[in-house]
Formats: C-alpha cells, structure tokens, sequence
C-alpha cells in the first residue's frame, strides 16, 4: 500500500523535475530563435534602435522591476492578510474581503490601469498600484484556501503538545499550507508579467513599449519581438517559481 | 523494569471537580457538573455514545477545552488558571491516526516537545532512539523516515512515544486505536499494556469500543449525555454488575466471554521453546530439536527478539538461518488477553503462538491447549475472580473495605472529603447519578494492597507516596470515587 503510493509520488516527481529541465530548454530555444530572426532581418533604422540589445534589456529590466516590486508588495500584504483571515474572531471577514479581492481581479486590467494614471498621475507608481491590485488575489486566495486545508487534528495535536498558536501557526499552519500558497504566488507572478506590458499605456515603461511602439508605428517586427519577449519573460519567471516550490516544498508532504 | 522506573515520572493522579461546560448560551451543557477522580499510576477508560461529552472531558484535563466553570487538580496543584501551554507540555496527548506532523520526520515528531522544554539536541536524540525503541520500532530504521513512509501502527506507535517524550506523569489518548485494522490494533493495545506495566503513567482514555475498555482499564467511567457518569468500577464489576440496562445495552452480547479477556498470557504457564541464533548453522538447531523433541526452533537475534519460527522441514532444507524477522510470526504479548491470543493463533493457523514481553523479547510458547486449559480454569473460578479480595492480573486488587476508612480519615477535609461524603451517602440518595452501583461497596480499594503483592508493588510505594504527598489523601487518589454525578 504504501510502496504504490511512494512510487506513485516518486512517479509525479520525476515527471515534475522533467517538465523543470524542459522548460529552460525551450525558452533558451526560442530566444536564440529570436535574436537569430532580429540578426538577420532587414530592419529599418528606427528599428535597429529599437531592437538593440542594449535597449531590450533595459527594458526586460524595467519591465522586471514592475513584476518585482508589484510582487513584493503582494507578498507582504497578502499573506499577513490571509493569515489574519484565518484567525478565530476575523474569519467572518472572509468573504467580503474575498470579493473585494475579487473585484480587482476582475476588473479589466487596461481600465485599473487608467483609472489608476489618472488617479495618481501617470508613471511608475500608478501602474504598480494597478499591478498589486490585479495580483492579490491568488496570493490571498490561495493562502487562505492553503492554511484551511491543514488537517484540524493536526493543529490539535500540536496544541495538545503545548504548542502556543503562534508555534502552530508557524511550524505547523504555514510550512502544510506552502504548497498551495507558492502555487499561488506563481500564477501572481505570471499575471504580473503579463500585466505589466499594460503599463506602457500610461508610461510605467517595460517590454509594453515595444508592443505599444510596434502598433503605433506599424513596426511588425518591434510588435512581434516586444510580444515574444514578454511571453518568454513571463515562462521564465514561472520557472523560476516552479524550481522554487519544487525546491521549498517540505519534505514528507 | 524498577530500575527504568526510577528515573522517569510515574502518574499524577487527576481531580476533576465539578466541572461544567457549556457551548453558546442557554444549551444543554456538554458537560454538566463532573466530579472525578483519575487514580495515579493506572488507566481509565472513558466510554459512551458518541455526544456523550467524553471528548470534551478529556480535553478539559489537558484545557484545549477550558472548562466553563469547576476546578482541575493534578498531583495536587490546582492547574484551573495556570498557563494552558505549559500545562500541556506536562501532559501527553495522543490522537486517532497519530496526529504527526507530515512534514516533519519521525524523530522531529517525537522530539517536538523536548524542543520546547528546551532540552539539548543530544539529549533529545538519545530520548529519541530510547522511545523507539520502548513502542517496538527500529530507531536506525524509522528515525529520519516520515510519516507518510510509516503503516498506520508504526505511525500510532510513534504517535506514543511522541506523547511520552518528556516523560509526562499524565496522558491523554483520543480514540487512540480507531485508524488502524483490528490485527494492528490489538497489537497496540497489548504493547500499551506493556508499556504502562513499565511505566506507569496516569492514561486517560476514550474509547467507543466497549472491548477496548475492558482490555485496557483498570477503571471503566461509562458516560452518559451531558457527560453524566452512569457507572464507574473496575471492568469485572462493570461486567459482573451493570449498573442499569444503559450499561448492560453498552457492554453488548457476550459479557461471558468478555470476561476471558481478563486473563491475561503471561498468567498461564508458556512452555519454553527451543532456541536458535542467526549464525548458528540449521543442522545445530535442528539436532537441539530433535533431542528436544519439538516441531519447531525460534531464531532469536541479540536482543532476544524473534525472527523466524522454523519447522524441522524448514531447517532441514535451509543452509542459512534467516538474519531479518519473519514479518508473519504469530506473535502474541505477555499482556495480550487469551482471547487476542486465540486469535492470532486461530488467524495463523499455527495452533500456537511466540509469546514476546516488552520490546519484543521472546518469552516463551503458547498453545492453543494451554488456552483452553487456562479458559477451562478461568470458568471453574470465576466466582472467585470476581471476588473482592483481588486478583492475579495486575489490575488493581479491590475491596475489603479495611484500608477504607483509614484513608477517609487521611482525606480530611475539602473537597475530597465532599466528594466520599457523597459516594458513602447511600447509593439511593444519587439517584440521578443513573441508579448509583450496584457494585458500590465492591469498589472501594484499600490502600495497602495496592502497595505490594501486585506486579507493580515494585514501584508503587514510592509513587503511593508522592500521590499522598500531590492529593490531600494518597487513599482517596487511590480510589476513584463513585461521581456524583448531577446535583
């Protein structure tokens, strides 16, 4: 019984850490397959600005700068938030912060992030606002559907130890929970990278420009490389996150 | 065995005392204004209907449930108001299927508490192999394993030591054998009996298995709703003397036979049996069987634990004695009662069984004949069995009333004195208390007999004392009172 199951996890594992080696592979693949087409295609003047490899990464590194500090800020208020909704007297705010949360999910993203320029000006900080708000919910979400599933009997047990809830929360509650939460802050992750091409639009700078470049000026090849970067961007981030939650993932669960 | 039991903490007897608890508003309380008294050293089962408040009883002497209103006593000291957590880490608690950590290994699981009593890593690792080794686990083997890589007794198992790892005077178990299939279960309930023979820890116990009562009790509470004790006495009165036609409906069909489940193996003569060693080579064995003339040999390793049980035929083909156990041998324990001893005979279809003692070390054979016989003897003495004087399975000897009064006396005033003032009222002024006990005087223990005679005489005097020294009366810890039940 309990050898089928250990070769059924080991099964998973290795199909998990075989998707972890693909991945890589093919982003590296398709990059190469990029800078070779840009290489090697007749490209105007304003172009070959536009897709220097100096510009393109400044812009990777804007666009990062977005998904990262929109991220980071989740983080700290979404987990604490998703702790403290699962705490005894706050539970019942459970559900209309959820929808709350879920409002700014919902919303289109292009109208947050507008709404937002006018708001607080366009520019950088008003489209990591827009960003945090699009990307909370999965990290809350997934945190308090992450701390919920943790077995009752087993939070029990460790009060029954003597274990102090703050104990319990910490060395029982949140490493059980972490799988789900991570899976979490992944797809936030890649919402994110997918999002922040919007904040070209009010002048948050990042891969969008190109987009944005590409459909303003008719520059196909601008439009079609500005699109791939962000889509490799957004596969590599998510590898990243795999690799870690792979990596994070307490073992015995 | 005594020298194990010096160095660590024998039970604390427990006071519950008029303990209410109410859920929400105006309800039904759950528990409704309980006085009992938990005995140091022994094991009370707490049984009845599901709803009935054990539960909530249990968890109020640990207060992961605090009581609404009444007093806790443990060795004495009031623990009503004192910090739950550290309360906690002073009693063992164990839970259906374990309760580990899954994401810790074995040996974090059990060094958990330790941890928090800030106890140094070599010394919790050294507490670690000692417990694995006490609940019948390899510690090489199963130490950095983790609980998911553990069948559902080696998780129970490690689920105890947990519970057992800073030697907690006290423990709580939850329904602690319903996850595991009756073989295993039976196996962990004859290796608690072993372990408490060692150990002597105070074990509270829910149960809804009124056979699991029977096997592991010394004292049986049986509850009713709003967690009213119906009756509370010794297995073999509750047995002999159902209080009322609740407890005769809770006990079920065959309370005769229940009873064969008070002789215990190690009470019946086991026949020696003959022994081999994994490096011996099979023609030596076989020949020390044949001048025995015997069927089989067990091959024992160093600690005397066995591996194999081999026929003639067996030895006569193999070149080898196996090094590794025989995961099949039927296996019984000197705590198993006869009845768990027939049926793993039965089960193995050997006709007989090996017999293993704490940590599984070979004690001797047992046959079905030997059974029979035993069984044969329990029937002719049963009167005697349940006479009052005692008897020959370790339980508590009970009753001659002598020892009695002196402990009223000692018990002096308080609320001890209230609570024997209600049990030696007369029965019918307790009428709520479900028809009071029929076995009400039967009950009664005396304290001298439990200090010597028994097979815990050797640790009893001094664990006698500290529960005189805990409670106002060492006589009254020694005797739990019949409840009073509701007012």
């Amino acid at each position: 019984m309990s050898t089928a199951s250990d070769s059924a996890a080991l099964d998973t594992g290795r199909r998990q850490w075989t998707g972890l080696i693909v991945q890589p592979i093919v982003i590296l693949l398709a990059l190469g397959a990029v800078a070779l087409w840009i290489s090697n295609a007749d490209l105007t003047d304003t172009e070959r600005v536009t897709l220097s490899v100096s510009y393109l990464w400044g812009l990777t590194l804007e666009h990062l700068k977005l998904t990262v500090v929109a991220a980071v800020i989740v983080l700290v208020l979404a987990i604490p938030l998703g702790i403290l909704l699962t705490r005894g007297p706050f539970r019942r705010y459970t559900t209309p912060v959820m929808a709350i949360a879920n409002i700014g999910q919902s919303a289109p993203a292009i109208g947050l992030v507008v709404l937002f320029a006018f708001w607080l000006g366009f520019g950088f900080e008003a489209t990591v606002v827009a960003l945090i708000l699009y990307a909370f919910l999965p990290v809350l979400g997934n945190t308090i559907v992450g701390l919920r599933g943790v077995d009752g009997r087993l939070i029990e047990a460790g009060r029954g130890m003597g274990m102090s809830a703050a104990a319990v929360l910490f060395k029982i509650e949140l490493p059980l929970a972490l799988p789900v939460m991570l899976a979490g802050i992944r797809t936030a992750l890649v919402l994110l990278v997918g999002t922040a091409t919007l904040g070209a639009f009010i002048d948050g700078g990042g891969l969008g420009l190109l987009i944005t470049t590409g459909v303003n000026l008719a520059l196909d090849k601008v439009l079609i490389t500005g699109s791939l970067l962000v889509a490799l961007l957004a596969l590599t981030i998510d590898w990243i996150a795999r690799l870690f939650e792979q990596v994070a993932r307490p073992r015995g669960l | 065995m005594s020298e194990n039991t010096d160095k660590s903490s024998t039970g604390a007897a427990i006071l519950i005392e008029n303990v209410t608890k109410r859920y929400g508003g105006g309800k039904k309380p759950a528990v409704d204004q309980l006085t009992l008294e938990i005995p140091a050293g022994q094991i009370v089962m707490f049984v009845g209907p599901s709803g009935c408040g054990k539960t909530t009883t249990l968890k109020m002497i640990n207060r992961l449930i605090e009581p609404t209103e009444g007093r806790l006593i443990i060795n004495g000291e009031d623990v009503t108001d004192i910090n739950g957590d550290k309360l906690r880490r002073k009693i063992g608690y164990v839970i259906q299927a374990g309760g580990l950590l899954p994401h810790l290994t074995v040996a974090a699981n059990i060094g958990l508490v330790p941890k928090m009593l800030g106890w140094d890593k070599s010394r919790i690792a050294e507490r670690v192999d000692e417990l694995l080794d006490l609940v019948s686990l390899d510690a090489d083997t199963y130490r950095d394993r983790y609980p998911k890589e553990l069948s559902g007794g080696q998780q129970q198992r490690v689920g105890v030591a947990r519970a057992l790892a800073a030697d907690p005077p006290v423990l709580l178990m939850d329904e602690p054998f319903g996850a595991v299939d009756p073989i295993t279960r039976q196996r962990l309930q004859d290796e608690l009996i072993n372990i408490q023979a060692e150990l002597h820890k105070t074990i509270v116990c829910v149960t809804h298995d009124f056979d699991e009562a029977v096997k592991l009790g010394d004292w049986i509470a049986v509850f009713d709703e709003g967690a009213r004790i119906v009756q509370y006495d010794t297995p073999e009165q509750i047995l002999a003397n159902p209080a009322n036609e609740f407890v005769e409906n809770f006990i079920g069909s065959g309370a005769g036979l229940k009873q064969l489940n008070f002789a215990r193996v190690k009470d019946v003569d086991m026949r020696p049996g003959v022994i081999g060693r994994p490096e011996q080579k099979p023609a030596e064995v076989l020949e020390l069987v044949t001048l025995a003339e015997r069927r089989n040999a067990v091959i024992l390793d160093q600690r005397d634990r066995p591996l194999a049980w081999l026929s003639r035929e067996q030895l006569k083909r193999m070149t080898e004695l196996p090094k590794t156990r025989d995961e099949n041998l039927p296996l019984v324990s000197t705590g198993s009662t006869l009845n768990d001893a027939l049926d793993s005979m039965l089960q193995a279809s050997t006709g007989s069984a090996i017999v293993v003692g704490n940590r599984d070390q070979f004690q001797g054979l047992i046959s079905v004949e030997t059974v029979m016989n035993a069984i044969r003897e329990l029937r002719e003495n049963a009167s005697r069995q349940q006479a009052p004087v005692g008897n020959n399975t370790g339980e508590i000897p009970r009753v001659n009333g002598h020892g009695d009064d002196a402990a009223e006396d000692e018990a002096g005033a308080g609320s001890h004195a209230a609570v024997r003032t209600g049990r030696h009222a007369a029965p019918g002024d307790q009428a709520p208390s479900a028809g009071g006990s029929a076995a009400e005087p039967a009950s009664a223990s005396a304290e001298p007999e439990t200090t010597s005679g028994t097979p815990w005489a050797g640790t009893r005097p001094e664990q006698g004392s500290s529960a005189a020294d805990g409670t106002p009366s060492g006589g009254a810890a020694e005797n739990p009172d019949r409840p009073e039940g509701r007012p």
